[in-house]
């Protein structure tokens, strides 16, 4: 049985886009080598929730901890434990797969990790392809081998699998396992079924608030 | 080597391999300049006279019509929200994103400004304070620019919007630097001029990377 | 559940007057109160400035512009920090009617500094024969009313308004900071070009019967200021709540 403080707990939380609630009174608790899958229909948050977990949105109400501690009391310290994978893939055209990979995971000392990421992606043919030239599929790869070689304890993941093929697929869920097995996390929204053995599901459906007067006096 | 440093060097060589993108503001800065003898008229005293105030307007337009783009590209490719969550706190990023962009446009006008003084038939002896006006003062145009880019991002009709943000706040950079140059002319010394331009740049490289985080934090939300 | 009853408390308190009913209960009392005082001072200084004060020996009745341009001066930089004030608050304390303030009094100092410049304009005609004089105060207000114009713009030009409302906030409390440095710089540059003094508008000294209908004229406009930030408050929050409305039964269907 788990400590319950330890790994990422999100309690009470609540969001608020464009005058909206998202969802409200969400719950969630990744151990440490454990995932959470995320699910629930169009609209329904589940890149906001990423994007909270993340920190780049602040939540209306609710607080997520870490180990016990509370995230907002070090927000330095929890952008160095995360590697966040967004609809974009954030590739710069002109710079090549390994150039775009190495501006990101340089910033924390880990440049040398780069090469070894993108084959581990099935990428080593195309480290030295201008991003521009890179089908969807790869440039989604590529974005993928950046969150590899972070070194990062908390992996969020939105869609990862979106112009992957089985190959691609398979190769992903490799790389999931092993960042698990070393105690990593990943918490990820996905349509596709992907091999995520032992995740926790979280439907984001459950916390939607419905209703004019929840929307307006939801605290 | 230091983050913040990477950022800045990846930006200035993103910048420069964009090159394409540099070439339009220098452009405006000399067609604007240009401008001023076709609409007021080519007499030399006329023109000399006025010459300061026209490259400096011209440098004004110039630099704020570069920095539309300073961020637009990064929000909407995902990498703004990567330098959000990058190990560096986000104000020095801005001030190294800022940095490399002045340095990929500031200093063309810096160089080019010389060029369209000789052709205004500016004043001999104001050479100097032009240049040090516009190397204390393009930075200035750039932070605060950087600002009005962070805070208009996800805004519709950003271009001109932009502008009509950011030029009310450039106002005391123009005069100061005018009258800088204005004074050299007149065989008076430039530098209290120059001094209040200084400790405007100072109070700017502290203050505007704040603001311009803050906007940043706002836009992506 | 287990958030503790001092956050749920504190976050109902935040949100009380951010619902249009708890508000409109605050501003019904405050309202016909402010409403009278400004019709009063309004209506006793526009007496005093019109009929019972004396000309100026220079300027004749011309210097009565006088009680309109100079209470919308002072009102044009008062409401600009007002609403500096208010972005700040809503930084620090994250109460929803800090930002909505700085929206609903926006157009007004607008309102109040292009009065200024009108003013200005037409007390101008007649001393020196120009509509408009490039002089200090005048071209502050002017920068001034760009700055009100830009802010006005930015809001409105998101499609999420609260993120209008907040990026708004950061321009003021940036506007707010150059401000001073901008008027500096205007004097600095008029003093320049300028040296001689006939140009201030802040000519004539003001005499000791002018001070009366000034500060009458003052505190109406003060008054009026609220009465109107007030209504606009509150049309903002029925706004909210309107696209509150929709929004939900958009979901609905």
């Amino acid at each position: 049985m788990t400590d319950p403080v330890r790994g990422f707990v999100g309690t009470d939380l609540a969001c608020r886009r464009s005058e909206r609630m998202v969802f409200a009174r969400l719950d969630f608790h990744v151990p440490h080598g454990g995932a959470l899958l995320l699910t629930g229909p169009n609209g329904s948050g589940k890149s906001s929730l990423l994007r909270l977990m993340a920190g780049l949105i602040k939540p209306f109400a609710g607080r997520l901890e870490w180990d016990g501690a509370p995230v907002r009391d070090d927000p330095a310290a929890h952008r160095e434990r995360i590697a966040y994978l967004g609809h974009q893939e954030a590739l710069k055209p002109v710079l090549t797969a390994v150039e775009n990979v190495r501006a990101w995971v340089g910033l924390v000392g880990r440049a040398d990790r780069a090469e070894a990421a993108l084959a581990a992606m099935g990428l080593g043919a195309l480290i030295d392809l201008p991003a521009r030239f890179l089908s969807a599929g790869q440039r989604r790869r590529v974005a993928l081998a950046r969150v590899v070689a972070s070194g990062a304890s908390l992996w969020l993941l939105d869609e990862p699998t979106v112009g992957l093929d089985t190959a691609s697929i398979a190769a992903l869920e490799q790389a999931l396992a092993v960042h698990r097995a070393a105690g990593g996390i990943v918490i990820a929204a996905t349509h596709m079924a992907i091999d995520l053995p032992g995740a926790r599901p979280l439907d984001l459906a459950q916390f939607a608030v419905t209703g004019f007067a929840e929307q307006f006096e939801a605290a | 080597m230091n983050p913040v440093l990477q950022i800045f060097w990846q930006n200035l060589r993103l910048q420069l391999k964009q090159s394409s993108d540099l070439v339009a503001p220098i452009a405006f800065f000399g067609i604007a300049t240009m401008l001023a003898p076709l609409g007021i008229g080519p007499e030399p005293n006329l023109l000399s006279r006025l010459a300061p105030g026209m490259i400096w307007i011209a440098a004004l337009l110039s630099t704020q019509l570069a920095l539309d783009r300073l961020f637009q590209r990064d929000y909407e490719d995902g990498s703004l929200d990567l330098l959000a969550l990058a190990p560096v706190p986000l104000e020095l990023a801005m001030l190294a994103k800022t940095a490399a962009h002045w340095v990929a446009t500031g200093v063309p006008v810096l160089i080019a400004a010389p060029l369209l003084g000789l052709m205004l038939g500016l004043d001999g002896g104001s050479y100097g304070a032009l240049e040090l006006s516009l190397l204390l003062g393009t930075p200035i145009l750039s932070l605060i620019g950087a600002f009005g880019a962070a805070v208009t991002l996800g805004a519709r009709r950003g271009g001109a919007l932009l502008a009509v943000l950011v030029l009310p706040l450039y106002v005391p950079v123009l005069i100061f630097a005018t009258s800088a140059v204005g004074a050299a002319g007149e065989g008076l010394s430039p530098w209290p001029h120059l001094l209040l331009l200084g400790s405007m740049l100072a109070a700017v490289v502290a203050l505007a990377p704040f603001a311009a985080a803050a906007a940043l934090r706002n836009a992506l939300e | 559940m287990t958030t503790a009853p001092t956050r749920q408390a504190r976050v109902s308190l935040l949100h009380r007057y951010a619902n249009p009913a708890a508000f409109g209960r605050l501003s019904a009392r405050i309202l016909p109160w402010s409403t009278a005082i400004a019709v009063l001072l309004l209506g006793a200084g526009l007496y005093f400035a019109l009929f019972d004060s004396p000309p100026d020996y220079q300027q004749g009745n011309t210097v009565r512009i006088m009680y309109l341009h100079v209470p919308a001066a002072i009102m044009s930089e008062l409401v600009y920090g007002a609403m500096a004030a208010a972005a700040a608050a809503g930084f620090i304390w994250k109460h929803a009617l800090a930002d909505l303030f700085v929206k609903a009094a926006a157009p007004l100092g607008a309102a109040f500094t292009l009065i200024c410049l009108v003013t200005g304009s037409l007390w101008g005609r007649p001393m020196w024969g120009a509509w408009w004089v490039w002089d200090a105060r005048l071209t502050s207000e002017l920068v001034l009313f760009f700055l009100y114009l830009g802010y006005i713009a930015l809001v409105d030009a998101f499609d999420d308004p609260e993120r209008g409302l907040k990026a708004g906030a950061i321009l003021v409390l940036v506007g707010v900071v150059d401000l001073p440095i901008i008027k500096f710089s205007v004097d600095w540059w008029n003093t320049l070009h300028q040296p001689s003094s006939l140009m201030s508008l802040s000519g004539p000294k003001i005499h000791g019967s002018m001070l009366l209908p000034l500060f009458l004229m003052i505190g109406g406009f003060v008054a009026f200021f609220l009465t109107v930030v007030l209504l606009r408050l509150e049309s903002e929050l029925l706004a909210r709540r309107i696209r509150a409305w929709r929004s939900a039964a958009g979901d609905a269907s």
